[in-house]
């Protein structure tokens, strides 16, 4: 197993460095080539990692662990940067003559994964915030690449923001290595094994200090109010590639970090600690992004308000505490990451299409894109929790832990969050999808020349929607047998710490 | 601390050098030109170095050495070279200063440091209070670096031009890596130095964006950063 980790770890650094480093021609000939292949054998090193790990925990070279938690945040990454690099092709070709923003892009993408890859991947805290670091400088590049102002303005505070939400996170993990080093002495590296070993004697207060500067800086890249302001504005400026990849992964890698503080702060001081302070934020960005979801005119603003509420839903099911909401929040994970890629897939093609980001020019979008109306049509049922998606069960588990655990006043907030949620997301995209387009073309798009036609702009984008709905309706009607097992023991990991 | 008992060489050493680097963080709150926000920002990183040299003799450390020497060399000689130069790009006239970034201030110097001393004493104190100090960790020190995060997260938000926000950041980063030498030299040097090095992939980022900020909308301020809002 040693072996399919590090190939993990090199195989797509190597894809990065390869397109980044080819002469002109070989890059635009084989970039797409050579990304397509690092993404989809990335995906099969994290599926052929899914037997061992439902068993036993994999630790290597004292650097590298694997665990099932970190299994279920690298199959969500695996899964997209799988169908992101599928769909960057016809992305790509599409953007016209621009032989250097190709190159940076499958360059910058390939690199974004790898990071994303490795966040999982490493067995101290320390390391765990330098592969966030890292995700966070190559996705600010990523946001700026398209040159425009608004990119500009939007990579700036992507910056400013995350990169101060980081340094609080920095603060969390020199907290963590002082109350470690209380007990393992001075030269212990932060590894987190031995952490939740001795976490019954660690002192109180750093501990508690370390989770909540870990819950506020990590919580600024998950997007959790009040400090998730950079991103919609990062997610809508970005190229739709890195948008999905930002929503499904990104901000799931970083949700990651929060767990793994969570496990050792509940193991040191009890669950009670952490979990109110979870539900705090976890309800404030629901709240939030429930109602802001209604004024948006952008597509993608109005999916990022989306990823917004949905994060708010992973940090009330761990408030939740009781092990059905725990698996619901780790289906979660992966049943948001297959539908908002796909989303965010789907708004990329009515971007391509009708050449704006504006919702109000995008009408008869069933008409005009045979495949890619109803696979978003799909995908915005599948983000509003309706069977028999896997978002459906989640927060189906995620409410019945709440009502289990004896919070049913949060799970009632809950309740109602989502269906206002509900609303505001399927009102807006119904309009794109069922009123017709206008008959006359100035009517349609005053920058389209011509009036639009019937017809997909590349299979190349519609392919990986497919992937995305199917890996919905399996994780909604039946999850594999290995994929429970996973969860289980993710959620024994997150639930025996108590 | 017993307070009967005068404090030892390292000890004193990092509760003086906190102190003043807090004074300088002040003084970068009400400074008016971006170079001399520069100067006083590597006069602070300076002072990072030599309690990384100050500790590394006092604990027989000799990983900080190296630290302390790739500090000093980061961000005292290559982030403000780098910076001048960017800064010195978008001189708008050959020859003459730099832009001042006196106009930017939200508040005025007076309220803008009156803000630091209300925000700096919350740190101080709430900091003081949690009482997390051990033999490596004068309490005194870490407290004043506490005060010292919150004051350049304030200096980010009164400014409103892309440099000070980038000097904010940097000195956000001179306050934790303050917090850390405090509470946690034993941290091991490999990610230490990893912290570095991202700092100075941050000064690219920046630089960029400095950069590019400048080249569309003709001035440092960020008020005409306003189109993506809701």
């Amino acid at each position: 197993m040693l072996g399919v980790i590090l190939a993990l770890l090199i195989v797509p650094f190597a894809a990065a460095v390869a397109c980044a480093t080819l002469p002109g021609p070989a890059a635009k000939r084989f970039a797409p080539a050579i990304t397509v292949t690092s993404g989809v054998a990335c995906f099969g090193l994290v599926l052929a990692l899914l037997p061992a790990v439902a068993h036993r925990d994999l630790t290597y070279l004292s650097y590298l662990r694997v665990d099932a938690l970190s299994e279920i945040f690298l199959l969500a990454t695996g899964f997209l940067y799988a169908v992101v690099a599928i769909y960057t092709v016809g992305y790509a070709e599409r953007q016209g003559h621009y032989p250097r923003y190709a190159r940076r892009l499958y360059a910058g993408l390939n690199l974004f994964a790898w990071s994303m890859l490795a966040a999982p991947l490493m067995s101290s805290l320390a390391l765990l915030w330098i592969a966030v670091e890292i995700t966070t400088i190559v996705s600010a590049l990523l946001v700026a690449i398209e040159d425009t102002d608004g990119a500009a303005e939007a990579a700036w505070k992507y910056v400013l923001i995350a990169s101060a939400g980081l340094g609080l996170a920095l603060l969390a993990t020199v907290f963590a290595y002082f109350a470690g080093a209380q007990v393992l002495g001075e030269h212990y590296n932060l590894a987190i094994a031995p952490l939740i070993h001795v976490a019954a004697r660690l002192p109180a207060t750093p501990v508690r200090l370390a989770f909540l500067l870990a819950l506020l800086g990590y919580g600024t890249k998950v997007g959790l109010f009040p400090v998730h302001t950079w991103l919609p504005d990062a997610h809508s400026e970005a190229p739709t590639p890195v948008s999905a990849l930002l929503s499904g992964a990104l901000l799931a890698t970083s949700f990651y970090a929060i767990l793994r503080y969570y496990e050792f702060t509940a193991a040191a001081l009890g669950s009670g600690f952490p979990r109110d302070a979870l539900l705090a934020f976890g309800v404030a960005s629901l709240l939030l992004a429930a109602l802001y979801v209604f004024g948006q005119r952008d597509i993608k603003r109005l999916l990022a308000y989306s990823s917004i509420e949905h994060m708010g839903i992973l940090a009330i099911g761990v408030s939740f505490g009781a092990p059905v909401a725990l698996a619901g929040v780790m289906l979660h994970v992966l049943a948001h990451a297959a539908a908002k890629a796909n989303a965010f897939m789907g708004a990329g093609v009515f971007v391509v299409k009708y050449r704006t980001k504006q919702m109000a020019t995008m009408r008869g979008a069933l008409d005009l894109l045979p495949w890619s109306g109803p696979l978003f049509l799909l995908a915005i049922f599948a983000l509003s929790a309706l069977p028999p998606s896997g978002i459906f069960r989640s927060e189906f588990q995620i409410v019945a832990g709440g009502l289990a655990s004896g919070n049913y006043a949060a799970a009632a907030v809950l309740v109602v969050l989502v269906t206002v949620a509900f609303f505001g997301l399927t009102t807006s995209t119904t309009r794109i999808l069922f009123t017709p387009a206008p008959r006359s073309p100035s009517m349609i798009n005053r920058a389209a020349a011509a009036p639009i036609d019937r017809g997909e702009p590349s299979a190349w984008m519609v392919g990986p929607a497919v992937a995305g709905i199917a890996v919905l309706f399996i994780l909604g009607l039946h999850p594999p047998g290995e994929l429970t097992g996973l969860i289980s023991r993710a959620v024994a990991q997150l639930g025996a710490a108590r | 601390m017993d307070p009967t008992q005068a404090p030892g060489v390292y000890e004193g050493a990092a509760n003086v050098i906190a102190a003043v680097m807090l004074l300088l963080e002040f003084g970068l709150l009400r400074q008016a030109l971006a170079r001399d926000q520069i100067r006083l920002y590597q006069a602070q990183s300076a002072l990072i170095s030599v309690l990384a040299i100050v500790i590394a003799a006092d604990r027989n450390l000799p990983d900080l050495y190296v630290l302390a020497a790739l500090s000093a060399a980061l961000k005292v000689v290559a982030v403000p070279l780098v910076m001048r130069r960017l800064l010195g790009r978008t001189d708008p006239i050959e020859g003459e200063e730099a832009p001042g970034v006196a106009g930017s201030q939200t508040l005025s110097p007076a309220s803008a440091v009156l803000a630091g001393i209300v925000l700096a004493a919350i740190g101080f104190f709430c900091f003081g209070a949690l009482k997390i100090h051990g033999p490596a960790a004068p309490a005194l020190a870490l407290a004043l670096a506490a005060a010292m995060v919150l004051v350049s997260f304030g200096l980010m938000i009164v400014r409103r031009d892309v440099a000070s926000q980038a000097i904010g950041f940097f000195t956000l980063e001179n306050a934790i890596s303050l917090a850390a030498l405090v509470v946690a030299s034993g941290l091991p040097l490999i990610l230490e130095t990893a912290f570095l090095f991202d700092l100075l992939v941050a000064v690219v980022v920046f630089g960029m964006l400095i950069r590019a900020a400048h080249g569309r909308s003709e001035s440092l301020s960020t008020a005409d950063l306003t189109r993506l809002r809701g």
